[in-house]
This record gives C-alpha cells, structure tokens and sequence, in this order.
C-alpha cells in the first residue's frame, strides 16, 4: 500500500491539475490498481467531488464521466443497447461487484493498462479522451491516447460518438475473475462506405491494439481473416500465458468475431 | 485531517492520516466485523455499504468516505440475522471468517433483486454477483444452497421478510 503526506479532494479541475503538475502528487481514481504500490506520494488529488461520475447520452453520443464506476457502465442500459451487451460482457468479469463499484472508467483508460477489458472495448467503439489541462481542455481518440506516454493533463471523461454498428466482446481467462489471457472486442461500422470491421485485441499482455480491414473481406473468409489478424498482432508472454498461446487465441478469438458479427439476426 | 463519517446511523468524527483506509477507520471505531483478507481487493472479506452500495473498504480511503453513509454488519443485525440462519442451516460458514462479508453482499443482491422484481434468481446471477467473495472453506455449494432456500422462504413469506 502506497503512502501519503496529504489528501485534497479538489473543487474545481484547475485546483486538481494545479496540485498534478507537482511531480510527487497522484490524481486517484477508484484506487484499486494504485494500492498495490509501495510509492510515497505527497498529495492524493481526489477528483470524486466534481460530478464526474455519470453517464450521459443523448442521440449523438454518450458522454462518461473519469468518476464513472465500472458497475456504473456494466449496468447502462442505453450503454449496453448500443453495445448489444458488450459492456456487461467486458466488464463482468472483473473481480466482483464490490470492485466495480470502486474501480473507475478514467482510472482504466488514464492508466493504459495493458490487462484492460475497459480500454479493449472502448478501442474497438468511436471513442474520444477529454483531457484538462491547465484552464483548457481538449479531445483525442482513445487509440491516440493510449499510444501517446503519460502525461501530467487529467482525463475528465470519455465519449463515445454513435455510428451505426454492431459490437462483439470476449476473453478469456483462467478463472472467472483473474486478469485476462487476452480480450477482444470487434465493432462493424455501417456508417463507413465499404463498411469497416475494426478488431481491438489487449492483454496481449501489452496496451490494447486495433486491426481494420473491409467488412466484406471479414465476411467472405472469416478463417483467412483471423489467421492475418493473428500474424500482425504482436503478442508477448507472461505467467498467464505464452506468446505462441496467445496469438493462438488471438485467430480463434478474431474468428469468433468476425463470424459472431456476419450472423443474420 | 478530520473526517465525519456515518458509520451504521452515527456520524463519527476522527482526526486521521490521509492515507488512512477505510478498513482501518471502521475497525479503530469497533466495527470488528469488517475483516482483512486478501489486501488486495479480490476477497470481499472487508465488504460494507457505502451509500447502500457494496464497496470492498480495504480499496478505498476513509478519506473519500467523509460525508458519507457506511454501513457494516453490526448495522444490519436483523437483516443478518434472518439471512444469515439458511447459510448456517447449510453449514456453509464453518470458519465464519468471510461470512460477514458475504452477508453482506448478498443483502445487496436482495435488494437489487427486490428492485429489479426478481425474487427466483437464477445460479449465474448469484455466481455473478458474489463472484468478488471467496470462502477457502467451503466450497460454495452450501451458500449457493442457503441463498436459494432463503428466496423461497422469502417468496411465501413476502410479509414476513425485512430484506
């Protein structure tokens, strides 16, 4: 467990990233991945006072808060409609209830983490970072995002802007609630002409990646499909499992999708 | 720093460190039935209500918890009591040392199985929502047993039911 010199549960987002710029000071979010650490930080910069913690949608995007729970969003029905219930899927199996209610969408995606279901899923939607940083704020897409290295702007929330589509989400574990072998999430974009598959695979064990290609090539030879993903996705090792594993799961997984995404409703 | 916290309906004021966890707060003002398992969130042992919802309290700060409702097992004696009969008729605490938290959670299953007007959930939902309990005793096939033996008392006994 890390230590602390002081707590500030912030007024405003300026105050919040006025104290971030100081090195040693620690913008928390639900906390459950930052207590496993033994650092010293100076000041714990609580962001749980700002009403970031909902989820807003309206007939263009849904708008979720950094302060937004993982059981917030596992539970949102309009989230859920939109996702055909990848979002519950996704996030279900991390740990138990009482968990989610303290882990946060902003502390997954802010932290990039490379075992993420929450930052697989966002990926593989049309989804947007809003980063504070001093009195300004700015919008990126999440794959920007997490390709860029950490840096002192906070993330206020995310949005997901809607296009017509169709998502699918799977992992796979060794037990039901242990951090993922690998995830994958695949979203068909009507909206796009020819329309697009776009396949964002994580745990591998590195930061979730995208793969796109036509839908149509996808529909045509799902195998061929799977087997091409499987070849340009890097993967690597862990106690969990092995790289060659890995990118085996990778084209059953991708199959799976593309085949899952083709079916006639 | 100081904090005022309702702890089980009395607010408890405490001058605490900043990286002080709920856990401790709760365990310092003798509310002993919130246990330390794993430490690392994944055993459910710690579970209380923070504002009606279950949150494990060893994973969050006592000082966010300021201005808060918590709620243990010692403010839930009724509830615990007339739940926590069908787990022991099944002998499903043995230890005892999760049961606190189990019950716990699973008073926050009824009640949002009340909410959402389920009264017969189903083996995977009860899986799916104590998934975040572990009992190194038991086996689960007792609890799993225990709660469904109480929805079915329950759905005679609507009246008669507090949870």
């Amino acid at each position: 467990m890390f230590t602390a010199r002081d707590y500030c549960r912030a007024g405003s987002m300026e105050e919040a990233w006025t104290l971030y710029q100081k090195k040693n000071n620690i913008v928390v979010g639900g906390m459950q991945w930052l207590k496993m650490s033994d650092a010293s930080y100076g000041t714990l910069i609580d962001l749980s006072g700002l009403g970031l913690d909902r989820i807003e949608e309206d007939q263009y995007e849904f708008h979720i808060g950094a302060m937004t729970t993982l059981r917030q969003l596992e539970t949102d029905a309009g989230f859920n409609a939109y996702t055909d219930g990848a979002a519950r899927k996704a996030l279900s199996g991390i740990v138990g209830v009482q968990f989610r209610n303290l882990a946060t969408v902003g502390g997954s995606v802010a932290g990039r983490y490379g075992f993420s279901d929450v930052c697989t899923l966002l990926l593989c939607l049309n989804t947007y970072v809003h980063l504070f940083h001093a009195e300004t704020s700015s919008e990126i897409p999440l794959a920007e995002f997490l390709a860029h290295p950490c840096s002192r702007d906070i993330v206020t929330g995310i949005t997901v802007k809607k296009v017509k589509t169709k998502v699918f989400y799977e992992s796979v574990r060794n037990t039901r609630t242990d951090f993922p072998i690998l995830t994958c999430a695949a979203s068909l974009r009507y909206n796009e002409t020819p329309s697009k598959i776009l396949l964002s695979i994580g745990a591998r064990p590195q930061k979730a990646v995208l793969f796109a290609a036509p839908a149509e090539d996808a529909a045509k030879d799902p195998a061929a499909f799977a087997a091409r993903v499987a070849e340009e996705i890097p993967t690597g090792s862990n106690v969990r499992g092995s790289a060659q594993y890995r990118s085996h799961l990778v084209q059953v997984l991708a199959e799976r999708a593309a085949r899952n995404l083709f079916q006639k409703d | 720093m100081t904090v005022t916290i309702n702890v089980n309906g009395k607010a408890i004021c405490g001058d605490i460190a900043p990286d002080l966890l709920l856990i401790d707060f709760l365990r310092d003002h003798g509310c002993l039935s919130v246990k330390r398992g794993c430490d690392t969130s994944n055993c459910g042992a710690c579970t209380v209500h923070m504002d009606g919802k279950p949150v494990l309290s060893c994973g969050i700060l006592a000082a966010r918890a300021d201005g808060h409702q918590i709620t243990t097992l010692e403010g839930l004696q009724k509830e615990a009591l007339e739940f926590g009969g069908f787990i022991a008729d099944e002998g499903a605490e043995q230890c005892g040392y999760c049961s606190p938290g189990l019950i716990m959670e699973c008073i926050a299953m009824v009640r949002e199985c009340r909410e959402k007007g389920i009264d017969n959930p189903s083996d995977e939902d009860i899986k799916a929502y104590l998934a975040g309990n572990l009992c190194r005793c038991s086996g689960y096939e007792g609890q799993m047993r225990g709660i469904h033996a109480f929805f079915e008392w329950r759905r005679s006994h609507r009246d008669a039911s507090i949870l």
